[in-house]
């Protein structure tokens, strides 16, 4: 045993080459090095600047500074006001797009809410009254029915009924047609992008930062100019959303196309396809499946984003969460956070059923004569125009009558006090604990960091794990922070996702793996977990600020949730992954279970673990920007106040620098990952 | 073969990837070395490729995987633009063509069958039959009944509104060949179309492919991994190995006299009798007078095998043109079932 543990000493000591590079890439000797330095500095740079009396140790010189903020809202103010291209002005520009938006979603509004209406204010004459729930229902119902069953059908039949009885209708039919409006514009968009990317190799080049940009970039963020650039109202909501939306669209879009077999491509040459021809009737159909996966992503994200941009002026449930939370109404949250679920649980499932619709039902649709084909878009047509002339006569069926709501809130209100009340201490205890043992110290740890050693130490990490490439990629990104003054702040940031990350993966990966264990397991955590994913951010907030106030631990809590899911996924995507025949192995060579996890498992699904890390941080790096609403203290709350305040530089300089962290933590782990993955055989 | 009867023909024919490959090609006087192309990271997936290819021939392409057999049936079809040579599609240099030109020769002249069949797997197979009519604009009624015609030929009939993923792979195939044919190409390129495929099934569907030919009678460039596959559909083989043509010969010439050892390898444990004429075999000269019967040269081993083991005296042979040219015994029959070395 002795001789186990020195031999490689000895070794070492008398080996031929050893000089102080081989001894930084020791990984022992570098990271332990690393922790133990920025952990001596972070607690004595006080003392230090103290001694020295040299402030500049721990606080960047404000003369340091160039004026980013100033330039960039000098810029902005150039551009509403003075810029034009082709003898039109900017202003103008914005104008013609938001009309462009305005028009569809007026219908839609019009169609779903308000009736539609012929001339403006007190001369509006109602043409049309809205559609009656009873005929909106029944569509869902049947497009339920028309894209996979019975049990899909009355699932989303049911969540329309549930908005209707218990008064969120109205609300819900608001934010609904906002992702009416924004989905075929982002999805669209998103195609057309991606086809030109896929096309155009100059396109797809330019396109690949800004794509990378956009996913990093806090929603927040570009809030700020839109509001700047369009205005508090609907048309900035849904400009802000189908921006959201599109990336992972256009991403998708050239995966899929990338992804169509090559035989496929030749088919369609080899039979003189135009190259028109080619995309649309070749490729483009052939990658379907895949594109409609991305569609399913673009509703969803655009329902989570209608929901955001309450605060730049859509109306809705979003906004009624908002309001609630800002009055602290316990009861109005919850009741109006529910119905997002219930809406967004709709929506996902029907979208998701869509996508993957077998050959079978489609070949058994496709069947039969005009009637038969189109029963279902004719029985809708019916039953719109039977209760327009029922809504006439018995106005219950224009609009759910309003002495058969049932409201929540006050059931939920109680329940919430009750709780409190009841479970005060336990709670509060909970709370307490985690903080001073746990999040205190890490958040004393990292603000504690004195920038320029910061700036040092994440430059040798990125030289070390990806090479000179990646470190000087990470120095520019954190100097760039540091310049701008925002390094404390960032330091908070980084400690929030930190500790964040740490909880959700303790909590994940031991979920994921034991998902990955049989059938049964898989199902349910898969159910939870798909359920996480579906609601839209806002919604996590509601049940924290009830129970823990406002605060880091509050906002913890929320990231955790939201950025749980990853960390499952990929943990047991890992597990289910590893070639059967290493595990037999494993097994004919006698392991226990637990040789078996600790030996074989483990070590191989740490590649997978490293990009669920990457994503679970991605994850949580966009919540914390939301969590700004409950009171945190980083760089989330600093694009929060630019926002409120309109401020397009501040709000534009500390996205990036969210943005910046984000690309810092992604290219590292990505780079560590794929390292790790040439060890041990997996990739070139 | 006379100028006329060949339909496609390709000279000196190079399919280089790497960086440059052009200049590289160039400053070896275009004909790099292997250790050129090694010395210069540069793949030479076809290299100086020679064929004709005569109308109403099956040739076949045999090679390894990495032989460079699926880059040179792309070079000849131009999926892929070749790096030099010259490429002649019915008397015509197709290289210099343009796109538009192209377009025009591949919907009208020639058709292709792919290793995993490549259906549009969001039509039916009516729909996919037609796609190649559909394309060039015809009208629906015109390009169904079309398609309708060549679903019948390949025997799918009643299947005509299954999609793709309803089928087996048999059957999908039917639908590629019958997608090929819908446009009555004059050149049918076939990439190792029965390669994803069970051995059952595939041996039916080598079966009905012959068929096909049979009424048919296209000039067929076949592509195949499968030296059985090969013996049994071709009428001249070309071999390739390392992005070489090493040999071109009908089967019968491979077997007897392989290029080199390349060859000779893959023709050891291929059964003679099914390759094999009387021709190779006979004894020339005068006919033999204890008869039992007359054959032609022509005729395989396999067939007649049966026949000249049961008589008692040998068999006199009539070539072609009906002359009398030699004979051949029960014992040349056997030595070749049973594998004795035989010919020399």
């Amino acid at each position: 045993m002795m001789q186990a543990d020195t031999d490689p000493q000895a070794l070492k000591q008398t080996g031929p080459r050893r000089s102080v590079g081989d001894l930084l890439r020791s990984g022992w000797v570098f990271w332990g090095g690393l922790f133990v330095v920025t952990w001596a500095l972070s607690t004595y740079a006080f003392d230090i600047y103290k001694l020295l009396d040299a402030r500049w140790i721990v606080r960047f010189p404000a003369a340091w500074q160039p004026d980013f903020e100033g330039a960039i809202s000098g810029f902005m103010d150039w551009l509403l006001e003075d810029a034009s291209l082709f003898g039109i002005q900017f202003r103008e520009m914005t104008r013609a797009v938001a009309a462009m938006i305005e028009a569809p979603y007026d219908v839609v509004i019009g169609v779903l809410v308000e009736g539609l209406v012929i001339g403006q204010g007190r001369d509006a004459v109602q043409l049309l009254p809205p559609l009656s729930w009873v005929a909106v229902v029944v569509s869902v119902v049947a497009l339920g029915h028309y894209t996979k069953s019975w049990a899909l059908a009355t699932l989303t039949g049911a969540c329309f009924i549930y908005l209707a009885i218990f008064g969120q209708w109205e609300s819900a039919m608001v934010t609904l047609s906002s992702v009416l409006i924004a989905v075929p514009l982002a999805a669209g968009g998103g195609l057309l992008l991606g086809i030109g990317a896929y096309r155009v190799r100059w396109i797809d080049l330019a396109m690949r930062p800004i794509l990378d940009l956009m996913q990093t970039v806090p929603v927040f963020a570009y809030l700020v100019p839109i509001l700047f650039m369009f205005g508090f109202g609907p048309v900035s909501a849904l400009v802000a959303t189908v921006i959201y939306a599109m990336p992972p669209m256009i991403r998708v879009t050239i995966v899929a196309l990338r992804g169509v077999p090559e035989e496929l491509a030749e088919l369609g040459r080899m039979v003189g396809c135009t190259p028109r021809q080619q995309m649309w009737k070749v490729l483009v159909p052939s990658a379907k499946p895949t594109i409609m996966v991305g569609v399913n992503q673009v509703i969803m994200l655009s329902l989570n984003m209608v929901i955001i941009a309450s605060m730049i002026g859509a109306g809705g449930l979003g906004y009624d969460v908002l309001t609630a939370l800002r009055r602290l109404d316990i009861g109005g949250g919850i009741e109006a956070g529910i119905a997002i679920v219930v809406l967004a649980i709709a929506l996902d499932r029907l979208s998701q059923e869509y996508a993957t619709r077998t050959v079978t039902r489609i070949a058994a649709q496709s069947q039969g004569g005009f009637l038969r084909r189109h029963r279902w878009s004719l029985s809708i047509l019916a039953v719109i125009a039977l209760t327009y002339l029922g809504g006439i006569i018995w106005p219950w069926i224009q609009s759910y009558p309003a002495s058969a709501e049932i409201s929540t809130s006050a059931f939920w209100t109680r329940a919430m006090e009750y709780i409190n009340v009841t479970y005060f201490d336990t709670l509060d205890a909970i709370k307490t604990v985690i903080l001073q043992w746990f999040m205190l110290p890490v958040r004393k740890f990292f603000t504690g960091i004195p920038w320029a050693w910061g700036l040092i130490a994440v430059t040798l990490i990125g030289l070390r794990v990806g090479g000179w490439r990646l470190g000087l990629l990470v120095f520019c990104l954190a100097g760039l922070i540091i310049l701008a003054g925002l390094w404390t702040p960032a330091m908070m940031t980084v400690y929030l996702c930190g500790v964040s990350v740490a909880i959700a993966s303790t909590i994940g990966i031991p979920l994921g793996i034991f998902a990955a264990g049989n059938p049964t397991s898989n199902r349910v955590v898969g159910a939870f977990i798909d359920t996480l994913q579906t609601l839209p951010s806002f919604v996590y907030l509601i049940p924290v600020v009830m129970l823990f106030r406002v605060g880091d631990f509050s906002a913890m809590i929320a990231i955790v949730a939201y950025a749980l899911a990853p960390a499952v996924r990929y943990a047991a995507h890992g597990i289910r992954n590893i070639d059967p025949q290493i595990v037999e192995a494993g097994i004919v060579s006698g392991c226990t279970q637990g040789q078996l996890m600790r030996r074989i498992k483990l070590p191989m699904i740490v590649p997978e673990l490293l990009l669920g890390l990457n994503q679970t941080i991605m994850l949580a790096l966009s919540m914390l920007v939301i969590t700004a609403l409950v009171g945190t203290r980083d760089l989330g709350q600093d694009v929060y106040i630019a926002l409120t305040k309109a401020d397009t530089g501040q709000g534009i300089v500390v996205g990036l620098a969210v943005a910046f962290i984000a690309i810092i933590a992604d290219r590292i782990l990505a780079a560590s990952a794929h390292r790790m993955r040439r060890r041990l055989g997996m990739e070139q | 073969m006379t100028q006329s009867s060949i339909l496609l023909e390709c000279r000196d024919l190079w399919k280089i990837y790497g960086h440059a490959p052009e200049t590289f090609l160039k400053a070896h006087g275009g004909a790099p070395r292997a250790e050129d192309l090694r010395a210069a990271q540069m793949i030479g997936a076809v290299q100086a490729a020679n064929v004709q290819i005569a109308r109403g021939e099956i040739f076949v392409i045999m090679g390894l995987s990495g032989s460079g057999k699926s880059t040179l049936v792309r070079c000849l079809s131009r999926l892929i633009q070749p790096t030099a040579g010259e490429l002649i599609f019915d008397g015509e240099e197709i290289l210099g063509k343009t796109d538009k030109q192209l377009i025009e020769i591949r919907r009208k002249r020639m058709g292709m069958v792919f290793q995993h069949f490549a259906l549009l797997p969001h039509l039916t197979v009516l729909q996919n039959a037609a796609f190649p009519l559909e394309v060039q604009g015809m009208d629906r009624a015109t390009r169904e009944a079309r398609a309708r015609e060549v679903i019948e030929l390949v025997g799918l009939k009643g299947r005509e509104n299954y999609y793709p993923a309803q089928l087996s792979g048999g059957q999908q195939q039917r639908v590629g060949i019958a997608r090929s044919l819908a446009v009555e190409p004059d050149l049918w390129f076939l990439d190792e179309p029965f390669s994803a495929l069970d051995p059952l099934i595939r041996r039916e569907m080598q079966d009905e492919f012959l068929r096909l030919q049979g009424m048919l009678k296209k000039t067929i460039v076949f592509i195949t991994h499968d030296f059985d596959e090969a013996i049994r559909l071709a009428d001249r083989i070309a071999v390739m190995h390392d992005g070489r043509i090493v040999q071109i010969a009908t089967p019968e010439e491979l077997v007897l006299n392989p290029a080199d050892d390349y060859v000779a390898e893959f023709t050891r444990y291929i059964p003679r009798a099914k390759v094999l004429t009387l021709g190779a075999i006979m004894r020339p000269g005068a006919a033999a007078e204890d008869a039992a019967g007359e054959l032609s040269v022509r005729d395989r081993i396999e067939t007649v095998a049966d026949r000249i083991e049961r008589a008692d005296g040998p068999f006199n042979l009539r070539d072609d043109a009906g002359a009398l040219i030699g004979h051949v015994r029960r014992q040349e029959v056997i030595d070749v079932l049973v594998g004795r070395s035989i010919g020399a």
